[in-house]
């Protein structure tokens, strides 16, 4: 079974994100960056299934700019076999990723397609269940718990009211919530080896995906900020203030 | 213009959720029509008819619709989507779930978690955790959108809406319910509660949540708490409260021992009055509190439930 897991480079989840004051953007420009914390997760799962004999190769793809391949990089020293860099220094939105994604799934044929259930800097929470309808297949969103049972995979998701269990069909699309696995840190010695696997590089035109734009964005401003508020001396206090605010009886 | 909001509910009872997000299609403009898939769901259509703004409700009342499984839903819902300008939902689990699925199939972007409609092509998105606030313009013919419940009234209930029964769709037969876990609780829901206590790591065991519940119940407060807590196994998984869990928004919230990550203020820091208790002075919960306590909360929390009378 051949699992593929695609993975973003994104913002350091430490870091506390500046509004650009001409409202174009966020300032990226010499900020951390990292895997986005979810995609640590999938990749960490698409492993421990090599590890458990279930899979046979672990495929780690990202689409990006050519700073992504350090991304990848991360991927192979947790254990990935090989990566795939799909070179864009355009904005590729959810849908676009997903179309390329398709492009890739064809091509390389996995069986399983693990995901981060979102990226931590758009916050779509969408690539995931594009993917699973381009491809007609079942997705399993927000995965606390994964077992394949030949062609069914049992799956215990996250939901607002508790957990769900679902059975799906293989091949199917998971995407990864928190508590799937705790990520390994990546050994030195495996760090070194991660050096030598291959990273194929292609464009988004090899997957005859033409990056068209479905939103624009207009402006990014800062959100109302909160006012500083006092400390309270005790208990009775804090009642009495609250009881003043309105917000208790 | 037409906008099809696509209930969220469990077959008995149509959520608030729901309510506000008829409120936010109202905005885009044009009649609302609103989606009741389920099964034996009468009540919930009912509900839904009630509803101010709504003209009118859609019920598809099947077996395949038990469970709101991501498949069948996209399914019927493009099924539909031929009538509709934009096609709308919570960002519930269930929403988050088969929306974008919705969107994929009619291959335009999904613009999720609006917190604000300018026009009807254009919205307010949080990204970065809440950190920036993204104003975007659609290009697509057909809009798919979540909206963040948190940041729309609930829509009043002196509607009169006809209900119209729709066929099923096909169903793709990929993915197949097998059961449910659900956290049983009297106490109100987090998503729609007016006040909330939550704990962090500082509360140091699950057992000791029941010095929140206590204070909860004097309060008739929702039970929340941090990744951190979740994470060590004190509470269950719908507890948390943040980016990557539950946003709320109530009247009144309440950090026991949790420092304030900005995962975790990405979740409440929309909250009217929030109340900080811990022991660290420097916790960055404080520079969002209104009141903060600097107290061990061991000390604190029973002396708060006592204060309540
Ligand atoms: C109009 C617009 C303008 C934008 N402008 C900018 C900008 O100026 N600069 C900027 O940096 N970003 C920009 N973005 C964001 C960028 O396009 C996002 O990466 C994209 O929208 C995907 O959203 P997400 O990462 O939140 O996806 P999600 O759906 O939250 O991601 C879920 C999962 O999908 C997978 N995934 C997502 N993206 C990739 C990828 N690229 N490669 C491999 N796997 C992936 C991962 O497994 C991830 O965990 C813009 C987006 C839009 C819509
Ligand atoms: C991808 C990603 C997503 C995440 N999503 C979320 C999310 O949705 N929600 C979320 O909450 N977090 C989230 N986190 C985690 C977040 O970064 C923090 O790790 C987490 O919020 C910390 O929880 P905490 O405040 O309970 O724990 P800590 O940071 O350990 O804080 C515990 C606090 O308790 C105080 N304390 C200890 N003992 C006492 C006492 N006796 N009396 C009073 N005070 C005491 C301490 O002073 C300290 O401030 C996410 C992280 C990542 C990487």
């Amino acid at each position: 079974m051949k699992v593929l897991v695609p993975i973003k480079r994104v913002v350091d989840y430490n870091v506390k994100i500046r509004v650009k004051s001409d409202q174009s953007g966020v300032d990226l420009a010499n900020v951390k960056m990292s895997m986005n914390p979810f995609d640590e997760i999938a990749v960490e799962e698409a492993v421990r299934l090599k590890e458990a004999g279930k899979a046979t190769e672990v495929v780690a793809v990202s689409i990006g700019v050519q700073q992504a391949t350090e991304t990848i990089r991360t991927a192979l020293a947790m254990g990935a076999d090989r990566g795939i860099l799909v070179k864009t220094d355009d904005v590729v939105e959810p849908i676009n990723v997903a179309k390329i994604l398709k492009g890739i799934a064809e091509e390389e044929k996995p069986d399983l397609i693990i995901l981060g259930k979102q990226a931590i800097d758009d916050d779509c929470n969408q690539t995931g269940q594009m993917l699973a309808a381009l491809l007609g297949w079942a997705q399993g969103t927000f995965a606390s718990k994964v077992e394949i049972d030949g062609e069914t995979l049992n799956l215990t998701r996250e939901i607002d009211g508790g957990l769900q269990t679902l059975k799906l069909k293989m091949p199917a699309i998971v995407t990864a919530d928190l508590r799937l696995n705790e990520p390994r840190y990546a050994s030195l010695p495996n760090i070194m080896k991660a050096k030598k696997k291959p990273i194929d590089e292609k464009a988004p035109g090899d997957f005859g995906v033409d990056i068209k734009q479905h939103l624009e964005v207009l402006k990014v401003t800062e959100p109302p900020q909160r006012e500083a508020g006092i400390k309270v001396e005790s208990v009775q206090e804090l009642v009495s203030k609250l009881k003043e605010a309105g917000v208790i009886g | 213009m037409t906008t099809l909001v696509i209930a969220d509910h469990n077959n008995a009872e149509l959520g608030d959720a729901t309510a506000k997000t008829v409120t936010a299609a109202a905005k885009i403009g044009g009649d609302v029509h609103v989606l009741v898939a389920g099964k034996g769901c009468d009540a919930v259509a009912e509900a839904a008819a009630k509803l101010d703004g709504v003209a009118k409700v859609l019920v598809a009342d099947d077996a395949q619709y038990e469970h709101p499984l991501a498949e069948p839903l996209a399914a019927l819902a493009v099924k539909l989507a031929d009538s509709y300008d934009a096609i709308v939902s919570p960002a519930t689990t269930v929403g988050k779930n088969f929306m974008p699925r919705v969107a994929a199939l009619l291959d335009v972007a999904q613009i999720s978690d609006i917190v604000g409609v300018e026009s009807a092509d254009t919205f307010e998105r949080p990204i970065y955790a809440g950190n920036a606030i993204q104003t975007v313009k659609s290009s697509d013919s057909k809009k798919v959108i979540t909206v963040r419940t948190t940041a729309f009234p609930a829509a009043g209930d002196g509607g009169s809406a006809s209900v119209e029964k729709v066929d099923a769709a096909e169903n793709p037969g990929l993915s197949e319910f097998v059961s449910e876990e659900l956290t049983k609780s009297d106490r109100p829901e987090l998503t729609s509660a007016k006040v909330i206590i939550s704990g962090g790591r500082g509360m140091q065991n699950g057992e000791n949540f029941a010095m929140l519940e206590k204070v909860a119940d004097k309060l008739g407060a929702a039970v929340g708490a941090s990744r951190a807590a979740v994470d060590a196994g004190f509470v269950p998984n719908d507890y948390q409260v943040g980016q990557t869990g539950k946003i709320v928004a109530p009247e009144l919230y309440i950090a026991v021992g949790i420092s304030g990550a900005i995962q975790h203020l990405a979740g409440m820091k929309d909250s009217k009055v929030i109340v900080a208790i811990n022991k660290d002075e420097e916790a960055p919960i404080f520079q969002v509190a209104d009141y903060g306590l600097v107290a061990d909360l061991f000390q604190a929390v029973p002396e708060l439930e006592e204060a309540l009378g």
